[in-house]
């Protein structure tokens, strides 16, 4: 369908779609067996000025906004939704301070950022601190002009690969999510240091890993934002991102479909192309329907979000959901008309399928964004 | 390091057709693109640049049309883009190509370092790189895999042979035609495509180059295409087995069967 981009959002669209094709599918079965971070197409991706898309003009970006990364995003998960997840996490973690930092921070990061140069990582998952991210024990304390940080970092992805991370660390425990601030901790500071490596289930081109902060100690001017605003900023960074996390189940729904309607058309059963089976036809249509309409719906989310920064939550949420579950369904179903093939490696869409279930689970389970979308209704109908 | 990159917009080879009437190419509706191999001679130019600065200016010979391979690789890091266009040039063979090209360069000033591709797959002669090379009076080196060391008065290289490869030193200024195991051609930046977007691009016709008219386009090429056609699909093909002794006295066997 026509979605009527802007020719900068066609420029942007065009770019990622030449990374996807000229540098991501040709290795991304190699990554993904040999659980390769994509350090090279990382800076591919660089050189063509995608990372620059989510930083403001002002600090070497392109100041494009929640709908012009969803495009670029979609595109790179076509090829492979584990180095896709590997760009997102670097505007994941930058994120927080775009949205709290300083002026000084924003100089500071914001540049090298944008050209590619260095990538960013989130910390905010604990072994305790999941769904619930109000359980987090990582603390910090301020000595003299230096903040202390201790605890664990769990399956944080950039982790150990990204020079930049931000950290969410209690400033004051006994307020609980309310006595939560954001740090940024630099690879190298004193007291970082990597742990356990993630063996995944899928996207296993990306990094995942333990980050371990021991009498980790930061300058006083890396605390982001406001002591105690913490947990509010994390907030608001996972409503900007969770779009992005939408469009990666588009991506690579679209990928399946792709690849199931050339099969269909090529597979001969019983003297005809199983395409010419309405069982199959349905399979296909059904595919089709629900990319398109999750496709739409995030569009539709992410410009909403560009335009009502104030009010995302839900649109955040609902569009998560309907893609991610549906990237789930349509792998699933991509992998049922391949039949036997599609269980076999030889084919991307065992993959694919692989790559789905992670999206229902990270970024906020798509339970905790049901709880989410039911609480701003019982916020709307009041 | 001023550098020239020679450019050449071909057909799509996906998408090639002869024309079964005329027996001619058939460009109706065929996707243009730049030249696979001039990209990556596009790639090394730019790499080189950005380790010694300098300027990488790209040239094509071609109609209008062409001004899109330029803009092309202006988004792919060039920083200008010059169209030799002119209806005097129709019909240029290689030869015609190599005096054309080298005048347009002498219009443009002088270089340190001229790139090709080490052929365009149209016409897959790979003779204009050395033709203009020799019509510049520079020293080349032809299928280049690998630039192993560039200063500002030297470049050493390797060249692709069958069985290995040459290091060649050679003096600046110089040619090198590349093949594609040099580089791993970019994509095309977001920065790069709005610079192309906006770029002049500057368009020398024969008499701004000072072109004999003789000497070019049809007039000037003493090749001419008589015919193109398809070729009729090989016959059969057969492997011969065993020592060298008996794949020898099977192949006799053979081909007196067929006399």
């Amino acid at each position: 369908m026509d979605y009527f981009f802007t020719e900068h959002q066609q420029m942007i669209i065009d770019t990622a779609r030449e990374i996807t094709n000229e540098k991501i599918i040709p290795v991304r079965a190699e990554l993904d067996e040999k659980n390769e971070f994509p350090k090279e197409i990382l800076q591919d991706i660089a050189k063509a000025d995608l990372f620059s898309i989510f930083v403001p003009e002002e600090y070497g970006g392109f100041g494009g906004g929640c709908y012009e990364i969803v495009l670029a995003m979609e595109e790179l998960a076509r090829g492979c939704v584990g180095v896709a997840t590997s760009f997102a996490a670097s505007a994941l973690g930058i994120f927080p301070v775009l949205i709290a930092g300083s002026d000084e921070q924003k100089q500071k990061y914001l540049p090298d950022i944008a050209a590619g140069t260095r990538w960013a990582a989130f910390g905010l998952t604990e072994a305790n601190a999941g769904s619930d991210a109000s359980g987090i024990q990582t603390t910090a304390v301020l000595d003299g002009d230096e903040w202390v940080l201790n605890g664990t970092k769990q399956w944080i992805t950039n982790g150990g690969e990204a020079q930049i991370y931000t950290i969410i660390a209690l400033t004051d425990p006994s307020k609980g999510a309310r006595g939560a601030s954001i740090f940024v901790v630099e690879d190298g500071d004193p007291g970082f240091s990597y742990g356990k490596k993630e063996d995944k289930m899928g996207i296993r081109s990306s990094a995942t890993r333990e980050l371990i902060l021991k009498d980790c100690r930061i300058p006083k001017d890396r605390l982001v934002g406001k002591r105690g605003t913490g947990f509010i900023t994390v907030m608001k960074t996972l409503d900007v991102s969770r779009p992005g996390i939408a469009s990666l189940g588009i991506g690579l729904a679209q990928a399946a479909l792709d690849e199931a309607v050339v099969y269909a058309k090529q597979r001969v059963q019983f003297g005809k192309p199983i395409i010419a089976f309405q069982a199959v036809q349905h399979m296909l249509a059904d595919m089709a329907i629900q990319v398109e309409a999750g496709r739409a719906l995030v569009y539709a989310a992410a410009r909403h979000i560009d335009a009502h920064p104030k009010n995302m939550s839900k649109a955040s949420s609902m569009c998560k959901v309907f893609a991610t579950d549906m990237a789930m369904k349509v792998t699933t179903d991509a992998v049922q008309v391949l039949g036997g093939y599609g269980y076999m490696k030889e084919y991307p869409v065992e993959k694919m399928m692989r790559d789905a279930k992670i999206l229902q689970i990270y970024e906020g389970t798509n339970q905790i964004q049901r709880n989410v979308i039911g609480q701003e209704l019982n916020k709307e109908y009041s | 390091m001023k550098l020239l990159v020679c450019i050449k917009q071909v057909p799509d080879a996906k998408d090639v057709r002869l024309d079964p009437v005329t027996n001619t190419l058939a460009r109706e509706g065929v996707d243009s693109i730049m030249n696979p191999y001039d990209r990556h001679a596009l790639e090394e130019a730019v790499a080189i640049r950005e380790q010694l600065g300098g300027m990488v200016s790209v040239i094509t010979m071609g109609p209008p049309q062409a001004e899109a391979v330029l803009r092309e690789a202006i988004a792919c890091g060039a920083d200008e883009g010059v169209l030799v266009s002119d209806r005097a040039f129709a019909g240029a063979d290689t030869w015609a190509t190599a005096y054309t090209l080298a005048f347009a360069a002498q219009a443009l000033g002088a270089f340190d370092l001229i790139l090709c591709g080490k052929q365009a797959i149209d016409g897959d002669t790979a003779q204009v790189g050395p033709g203009l090379a020799c019509r510049l009076q520079i020293p080349y080196v032809t299928c280049v895999q690998k630039t192993r060391h560039v200063s500002r008065d030297a470049i050493e290289v390797e060249r692709m042979m069958d069985d290995g490869y040459d290091v060649v030193r050679l003096p600046l200024p110089a040619l090198l035609t590349v093949v594609k195991d040099i580089n791993e051609p970019r994509v095309a930046s977001l920065k790069g495509k709005m610079k192309a977007k906006k770029a002049t691009i500057r368009q020398l016709s024969a008499a701004d180059i000072g072109a004999d008219p003789l000497c070019i386009g049809l007039t000037g090429s003493p090749t001419q295409v008589v015919r193109v056609f398809s070729p009729e699909a090989r016959g059969d093909r057969m492997m011969f087995s065993g020592n060298v002794q008996q794949q020898v006295e099977q192949l006799v066997a053979c081909l007196k069967n067929h006399l």
